[in-house]
């Protein structure tokens, strides 16, 4: 193991051991109103996990998630691309996309349930919506940024337009587009929780409403904990990924 | 107006006329959506009665109250934080997955620990934001050029006058970015608070209408929030853009 | 006896190295005084720890080993007193307008309102940036930038000025009218001046002695003496002695970069 390798895990180690702690002095504090200590909620999560409607909820959230993502990936990649190769769009759309990106979209649940109903669909058009925008932004960017003199060299080389694309623009691009998938990755996940928080009878994030609404604490632990170390183990990952694309490309 | 903002102009209206058209054709049923003019129409009537005018205040000051604190302790964070490498190292990997996780989930924690009044939906607003500002603010005291802290330093400035005079305002495009993400994240912490638990607010008041299929107050309530988030996003972007300017970037 | 306005006595700097080797030896041992008022210039290869010097004698960075001293009093990296310093790379503040950047200098000292505005309208021009107060840096050439970081250190009327490189980023031409005008300012302030240079014409035309230094770590392998008179500019490149004085420094020189260029062309290059 390189030693940045081993610096980040102990980085990694530190920070779970300090979150565990503050969990556990904040209990001490708080009390059981509206926490369990970490050895309980891991404990409840553990029973929580043996059960089979908590596999229905995740077996639905993943998908959701899935096909949101897929989605904002595909339309991102689409948008990015586009506007990056076509100057004029890119400037009269790109402020639009900003300004878009910056709603709180939360707000707009209502309309996706009026305009979808309950259920699947809402909460993939909620996933999808959070995360298509930062996909295409940061692809536009990617592709704005390539330089100039690696068409150039691409033209000398007689290149066509698919070879173009294949084998420079998108290797090229590739380190930023990754950030983008990164991020979008990041709030599709939150924009499919949020939907299912708001606009679905399935999956964890109406589980995580039920129990908020029940004042159920246990599971509302539980279900974060999990969702807390999904988001976390993936991200990771995907930051190990990315760093490791732009140092090396 | 510059060729590209007609333009831009020209993609708007072309957007609303078609909603128009939709709706005017029965494409869009009465019940999922009201044609543009009404919702404009309707927004009016809402603002001159005054009706709302308690839920709009309580919404957008919250808003306002979570983004300053959000703004202030990200910077001071930020700037501790760029002095302690490694404790900075070791919350990175917080900062990466931190918005993938579902802030919402400690709302009922906080609840318990801030009592039922406007606190909770304050904190995850701040929660949702300070973040960004945290990593958009350490994101500029990095780039800031070694010579001007020596520059600093052969002036005898303190710690905290360095901050205030040389490190920050070399970082304040940076900070800018950040302080666009909190605006919305504060926005989107408070109403949906709003939406999960409470008694009054724009949240309340669009899921209240949303449950009783009174869109003639739900859409312009949702107009209103995606316009005033939009506004201030387009204000401190003009702002940032001043900024580089002057800087020659 | 006069005592030296700057003295440094057995100097060495040695970077500690991050993975806890031996370290990196910069400089030294060095000893040398300046004279109250003298025009001082550095030449060596580059790598050879020049900016450390200086960085050394302001209070940026302390000793590994010896002393420093300036007006009497040791200097133990705290920054003293009647010190300016003009960095080698550009260090305006590109937020603030050319007239704010020159009073940002003056932040630290008590004088009246009047008094600065007085200071700064002198600065301004002295250094020909009358019409550009109001500009921003982003706005001016290089060399007008550079201008705006000298103002800003006359500013504070410091009784040394440490100058790095601070031509380094403009043409020949440039360099030697901007030489003109620091030597303008030497006679003008009475302070004592310190130039790191890697242009060795431009060290023989402008100071009264020259040090030279060897490859890093950096030590001084010769002092050359100019004997020109204080009221000189840059006609002075053609006398005859000029000549002799940059073929005696480039003698001295000559070794030492070529072990320079030996280093680097093995290795990666240095930072200067
Ligand atoms: N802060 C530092 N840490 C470690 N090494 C340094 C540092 N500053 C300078 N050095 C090294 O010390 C040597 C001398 O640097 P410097 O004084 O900048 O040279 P010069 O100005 O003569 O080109 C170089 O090899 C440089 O890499
Ligand atoms: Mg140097």
């Amino acid at each position: 193991m390189s030693s940045a390798a081993m610096k980040s895990a102990r980085n990694a180690l530190v920070l779970i051991a300090g979150l565990l702690a503050a969990w556990q002095a904040l209990y001490w504090f708080v009390g059981d109103a509206a926490l369990r200590p970490p050895l309980v909620t891991v404990q409840y999560t553990a029973r929580l996990m043996t059960t089979d409607a908590f596999w229905m909820h995740l077996s639905e959230t993943l998908q959701a998630f899935a096909v949101a993502l897929s989605i904002a990936v595909a339309a991102g990649l689409v948008i990015g691309f586009g506007l990056g190769f076509h100057k004029l769009s890119a400037q009269v759309f790109e402020p639009m996309l900003v300004a878009v990106y910056s709603i709180p979209k939360i707000t707009l649940y209502p309309i996706l349930l009026l305009a979808f109903g309950l259920g699947m669909p809402a909460k993939i058009a909620f996933g999808a919506i959070h995360g298509i925008i930062p996909v295409a932004l940061f692809t536009l960017n990617a592709v704005r940024n390539i330089k100039p003199i690696l068409v150039k060299t691409g033209r000398v080389h007689g290149l066509g337009p698919f070879e173009m694309i294949r084998s420079i623009l998108f290797p090229a691009a590739l380190p930023e587009i990754f950030t983008g998938f990164r991020v979008g990755f990041a709030l599709t996940l939150i924009g499919t929780l949020l939907g299912e928080m708001f606009a679905a009878q399935r999956g964890l994030g109406y589980l995580l409403m039920t129990a908020i609404g029940l004042h159920n604490v246990e599971l509302i632990m539980a279900v974060t904990l999990l969702l807390v170390v999904f988001a976390a183990t993936v991200s990771a990952g995907l930051l190990a990924i990315d760093r490791w694309l732009h140092r090396h490309i | 107006m510059s060729r590209i903002a007609v333009y831009r102009v020209l993609v708007i209206a072309a957007a609303v006329l078609l909603l128009e058209l939709l709706c005017y054709v029965g494409v869009i049923d009465r019940i999922t959506m009201q044609p543009p003019h009404r919702i404009l129409r309707d927004l009016a009537l809402i603002l001159i009665s005054g009706k709302q005018n308690a839920a709009i205040l309580k919404t957008l000051s919250n808003a306002s109250i979570a983004f300053g604190l959000a703004l202030f302790v990200g910077v001071a964070t930020a700037v501790v934080l760029h002095g302690y490498r490694a404790l900075r190292e070791t919350l990175d990997p917080l900062f990466a997955t931190y918005y993938a996780i579902p802030v919402f989930a400690f709302y009922p924690l906080l609840i318990v620990l801030l009592g039922l009044g406007d606190a909770p939906q304050i904190g995850i607003g701040f929660m949702l934001g300070v973040v960004a500002v945290i990593v958009n603010t350490l994101n500029g005291l990095d780039r800031v050029p070694r010579v001007l802290r020596k520059t600093a330093r052969i002036q005898r400035l303190g710690t905290i006058e360095t901050a205030l005079t040389v490190t920050l305002p070399y970082a304040a495009p940076y900070v800018l970015t950040g302080a666009k993400f909190a605006v919305a994240y504060s926005l989107i912490g408070i109403i949906g608070a709003e939406f999960i638990m409470s008694r009054g607010g724009m949240g309340y008041e669009i899921s209240f209408a949303y449950n009783n299929f009174d869109n003639a107050t739900m859409y312009p309530l949702i107009v209103l929030i995606l316009v005033v988030s939009i506004s201030i996003n387009t204000g401190l972007s003009r702002w940032e853009k001043l900024l580089l300017a002057r800087r020659g970037q | 006896m006069s005592q030296a306005h700057v003295s440094l006595r057995g100097v060495t700097k040695v970077f500690p190295s991050s993975s806890g080797g031996q370290g990196l030896h910069a400089l030294g041992p060095i000893d040398l005084d300046l004279q109250q008022g003298e025009f001082f210039a550095v030449v060596g290869p580059s790598g050879c720890g020049k900016s450390t010097l200086l960085e050394l004698i302001a209070g940026l960075t302390s000793a590994t080993e010896g002393t420093v001293e300036f007006e009497g009093r040791r200097i133990e990296g705290d920054i003293p007193d009647g010190i300016g310093v003009v960095f080698q790379e550009d260090a305006c503040f590109p937020w603030l307008s050319v007239e704010d950047n020159i009073a940002f200098g003056l932040r630290k000292i008590a004088v009246a309102h009047e008094e600065k505005r007085r200071r700064i309208g002198g600065v301004l021009d002295l250094m020909g940036l009358g019409d550009f107060a109001r500009s921003y840096p982003a706005q001016l050439s290089g060399g007008m930038r550079q201008r705006v970081c000298i103002a800003r250190t006359l500013v504070i009327e410091p009784r040394l000025i440490l100058l790095d490189e601070p031509f380094g980023a403009l043409d020949q031409q440039t360099r030697l009218l901007m030489g003109d005008e620091v030597l303008k300012l030497w006679r003008q302030t009475g302070a004592t001046v310190f130039l790191i240079t890697h242009a060795l014409d431009e060290a023989a035309m402008l100071a009264d002695r020259i040090a030279v230094m060897s490859a890093r770590p950096g030590q001084l392998i010769d002092v050359v003496e100019t004997h020109w008179p204080a009221e000189r500019d840059s006609h002075i490149v053609e006398r005859l002695e000029f000549g002799a004085v940059t073929a005696r420094l480039w003698k001295s020189l000559r070794e030492e970069s070529l072990k320079t260029m030996a280093k680097t062309s093995r290795g990666p290059a240095d930072r200067t």
